[in-house]
Formats: structure tokens, sequence, C-alpha cells
């Protein structure tokens, strides 16, 4: 046994730059994220296989034009989805339980960097979701086209509307309640929200309901873009900026820290 | 007694309520800077209320606080960088690996301990890449002091430093705490380790019902003053022999069987006692004289009886 370092113990205190902590931070989730298996699951496999499997087979309907273009919008909400709101739901939930986000608050870090980091980690993870998603799309036959602000504005708009409702999730419910949840939501969004399954196959009056919700709004207006050509397609966004206003403000209102 | 703001900590008058219960209640405190501070009280006393309180955490119902001269919420800003915190358990993702997590909180400071040098120091060099929720309860309660120091604080909040470290960890701990004082920092930690107490800290305050019963040195809350005890068969009368010893002298048995004689010990208290002790011809088995320990004036001051 070699004799432990000394240490300096004189106070030298003083804060990083912001940037610097919220840098440290959102590298900090990052990479905790991408190293854990269910998150890679939830984030990359499933997407991939759904977007893969229901190209390649014809299991089922989608309707009229090439499958493939009909797929890559729908498993790129879903993507979306699963980051913003299932990933952060839980990942955040357990923070708030195992009292890390209090630990937290006990350092330089503001609580506004906190959220600034874990937002930025959401959008780099929805990138690496987007790269993969359309190289594989690509790799399938799919063809890219549309207008890229207009599909950078729905993605921005459905990811602030699922991090207000992960985020309120995780703030006010138990973690295992969260957990459980947020995977039910993820499950039932997947099946209903037109994300593999066109609502066209649905009853009229239910139909007019189910478009209502975050996902269907994210999927459709993306398909709107990326399947059709729309620009800046109205009802999706009016959607998505309802339910990102309303997550967003009940998040802040109800959200607790421990 | 140094003016409000002067010294690391200064709590005036502290009420904190949680629905009908109060935790604490009309609680007021100094803590010197570069000193070691000490909160010392049974379960359920109000310490963690009240750390929390100077952490910025809880907000008090009533009263005054100041830590090194600022409000732990409206000041929060200047103050976190100057303040290392270590709660009871908990505050690390179970995922987190030890090293990456200290490295993590290093980085919101401008001139921060090294980490790999600290985990070294406590003992964690080769848990490193180990995740928080595969540490031992021991190595996780080192971790979040290693967190609680990385950023070379001013003042450090232990609560509950040395709960569940085996024997050699915690006087590594303390050594640490020792070395934290000699460096300048100040330092408030809570304990129901009355050995700890003594040992490490300047200033003893006892806690009990969220209100201060005693503060003062170690030395000065136990005194100077001696006690004889000594163990023989139950029942003896007493009466002859506190009338044989000096007034002011008091005797007792509690329980059966355990015979305490406080008063001037002196040698010819002794003397007293043990022939005394002969004349009935009783043998007195562990028969000692001891000083008050902190143990002594601590469940004198807070009752015997388990706290739910």
């Amino acid at each position: 046994m070699t004799a432990p370092a000394s240490l300096d113990l004189t106070p030298a205190p003083g804060a990083a730059s912001l940037p610097r902590m919220i840098a440290a931070q959102t590298r900090y989730e990052l990479s905790g994220m991408l190293r854990n298996g269910e998150q890679l699951l939830l984030t990359l496999i499933i997407p991939v296989v759904l977007l893969t499997l229901f190209s390649a087979t014809s299991l089922l309907d989608l309707g009229p034009g090439r499958r493939v273009d009909f797929l890559t919008p729908g498993v790129l909400a879903l993507a979306v989805m699963s980051t913003a709101f299932t990933g952060q739901a839980i990942g955040t939930g357990f923070e708030r339980r195992y009292g890390v986000l209090k630990r937290l608050g006990a350092t330089p870090l503001p609580r506004a960097g906190l959220i600034a980091a874990k937002t930025l980690t959401v959008l780099l993870v929805e990138a690496i979701q987007a790269v993969v998603i359309f190289a594989v799309a690509l790799a399938l036959g799919w063809r890219a086209h549309g207008d890229p602000l207009s599909v950078l504005a729905l993605l921005l708009l459905g990811t602030a509307a699922f991090s207000g409702f992960g985020l309120l999730m995780a703030g006010t419910l138990r973690a295992e309640a969260t957990l459980a949840a947020a995977n039910l939501v993820y499950v039932l969004l997947l099946a209903v929200g037109g994300v593999v399954f066109p609502l066209e196959k649905f009853p009229a009056g239910v139909r007019s309901a189910l478009e209502l919700l975050p996902i269907s709004a994210l999927a459709d207006g993306l398909r709107q873009v990326l399947q059709h050509g729309a620009a800046l397609p109205g009802k999706p966004l009016l959607v998505l900026a309802v339910w990102a206003v309303a997550g967003l403000a009940l998040a802040a209102r109800f959200f607790r820290w421990e | 007694m140094a003016p409000p703001g002067d010294g690391a900590l200064a709590l005036d008058d502290l009420v904190k309520r949680y629905g009908a219960a109060t935790a604490v209640d009309g609680l007021s405190l100094r803590a010197e800077r570069g000193a070691v501070t000490a909160l010392l009280g049974p379960n359920g006393a109000g310490k963690t209320t009240t750390i929390e309180i100077c952490e910025g955490f809880r907000r008090a119902d009533a009263g005054t606080v100041r830590v090194l001269g600022l409000d732990p919420v409206a000041d929060a800003r200047a103050l976190k960088p100057r303040v290392g915190v270590m709660p009871q358990s908990g505050g690390v993702p179970g995922t987190a690996r030890a090293g990456e997590f200290l490295k993590l909180v290093a980085s919101f400071h401008t001139a921060p301990l090294d980490p790999g040098a600290l985990l070294e120091r406590l003992g964690l060099t080769e848990h490193a890449r180990t995740p928080f929720r595969r540490l031992s309860g021991g190595q996780q309660q080192r971790l979040s002091l290693a967190v609680a120091l990385v950023g070379r604080p001013e003042l450090v909040f232990l609560d509950e430093p040395t709960t569940g470290l085996d024997p050699q960890a915690r006087h590594s701990a303390w050594e640490l705490v020792g070395d934290l004082r000699a460096a300048g920092v100040s330092v408030v930690l809570t304990t129901h380790y009355m050995e700890e107490a003594e040992k490490l800290a300047d200033h003893v305050v006892i806690v009990d019902h969220g209100r201060v019963v005693a503060e003062g040195a170690p030395a000065d809350l136990t005194g100077a003053e001696r006690q004889l005890r000594f163990r023989a068969r139950p029942g003896l009368g007493l009466d002859e022999l506190l009338a044989a010893l000096p007034a002011g002298s008091a005797a007792k048995e509690s329980p059966a069987g355990h015979y305490l004689v406080e008063g001037d010990v002196r040698p010819e208290l002794l003397a007293t006692v043990t022939a005394w002790c002969a004349s009935h011809g009783v043998l007195a088995e562990d028969l000692r004289i001891e000083r008050r320990t902190l143990e002594d004036v601590f469940l004198e001051l807070t009752g015997r009886e388990l706290r739910a």
C-alpha cells in the first residue's frame, strides 16, 4: 500500500461558468443514456425493428403508397416519444426518488441549468435516432423529400409536448408508478397513434378523437411533409403546440424536486 | 458569541412544522468558522430538518438562518459553491459510476480537488468504475463524502457521515474531518455516536424535541466531575453509606445491583465506600472511578426511553 496522496483541503470555492456546467451535465447524461441497455432498446432498437419489419413484409395493410414512405415518419414520431416522454419520465422519476435531483440541487448547477442539460440530451439523442432511422429508411428504399424546416418545427414542438408530460409524470408520481404508466402510455400510443397502424382503419368518430393525440399529430404532420411534400402543416402543429403549452405549464406548476 | 453573520452558522428561533408535528421548535445556535460543530440528538430530534434548512432545501416557518452570513434560499447562488453537502443517504444515480459522478460534480467548480486523489484518500480507487448501486453501504457513504468535499468548500454539512461505516473506514473519516478542520474548513455534522462527537467536535450542540437542550465544548458538557461505580448484590441499604459520605454526595442503585456514587470523589470517599462494603460483607465488583461521558450527559438530558 502506498501512502494516500496528500490533498489540499484549503477552501477554494467557486462555481464554473453556466455553459461549462450545462456541457458537463449534458455529457454525463448522454453517456449514461447511451450506456443504458433498456434506453437503447426503447430509443433505437424498437423503432428500427418496426421500420424494417413492416417495410420489408406485408404483415400490415398500410394503405396506398410505398410502405417505407408511410412508416418512416411514424417511426420518427415514435422515436421522439420514446426519448422525450418515456425515457425522460422514467429516468427523471428515479433520479427524484433516489435524491439525485436534491443532491444536484446542492451543487452550483442551477435547476434551470439541469433542465437545459436534460433538454439538450434529449435533442442530441433524437438527432442520433433521426440519423439512424433515416439511414435505415434510405437503405429500405425511402427517398428524402419534404421541407426540412417543417420537419424540424414538428420535431421540436413534439419534443416540447412529450417532455412536458414526461417531466410532469416524473415530478408528481412515485417512481414505480411513473415506470409503469410511462411504458403503458408508450404501448397505447404506439398502438392507436398512427405510428405503424394507419388511423384510417379506425371508425370515423374514434379516429377524429385519436387525431388529437400528440403522437398522432406528430406522425401525421411528419407524413404530410415527408410523404406528401406539405410545408408547415397547420393542424398538427396547432395540436402539438397546445399539448406543449399544457404539458410544460403543468410540469412547471406541479413538479416536485424531492 | 460572534455577531450574526460572522460565524459559519447563525440560527435564531428556528421553527419548522410538518402538519401538526413540530420538527424544529425555536432552535438557536452558532457554529464558528474553522471549527467542527456536532449536532447530537436522538432520532427525530430535528437534526436533519435543521441541516436541510441550512442547506436551503427547506424553508423555516419562523426564525432566521444565516449560513456564512448569507440567506440559504435568497443567496443560494452565491452560497452553493462555498458549501459542501453530504446527505444522509443516496443522492447518486444507481447506474452512475462512482468516479464519473465525482468528476461531474468537480466540473461544476473552478478549483476542485483532483477526483482521483480524493477517491484514493477514501479508499475507493478500485471502485471508480463501479456503478453506485453495486457499492457497499460504507462505500456509498464514502463516495457521498467525497462529493461533498470535491469543490473545496468553506463549510461542509455532514449528515450522519459515519453511519454504516466499518471501524477502519470510520477512523479514516474522522481523520479526514480533522484534516478539514486543520485546513480551515468549517464542519457541521450530525451524529448519534457520542464517541464521534466527543472526539471530533470543538462544539457540541445537544438537540431534542427540536430545541437545543445543552451546548458547549465536550469537556465543558461532561464537566470535571468524577463518579464511582460498582456492582454488588441488589437491595443494599444505602442510608448508612450516605450518612458516612461527605455532604453533597449522592448514592443510588440503578439498575438493580449497579451502584453509583456521585460527589467529590477523593481517596477518602473511596475508602469510605470500600469500608462500608467490607462491614456489610459485600465484595464490590467492577469498582471504578470515571468521568461522566457525553453519553451520560446525553441520556440525562434526553431521557432513557426509546424513541419511536
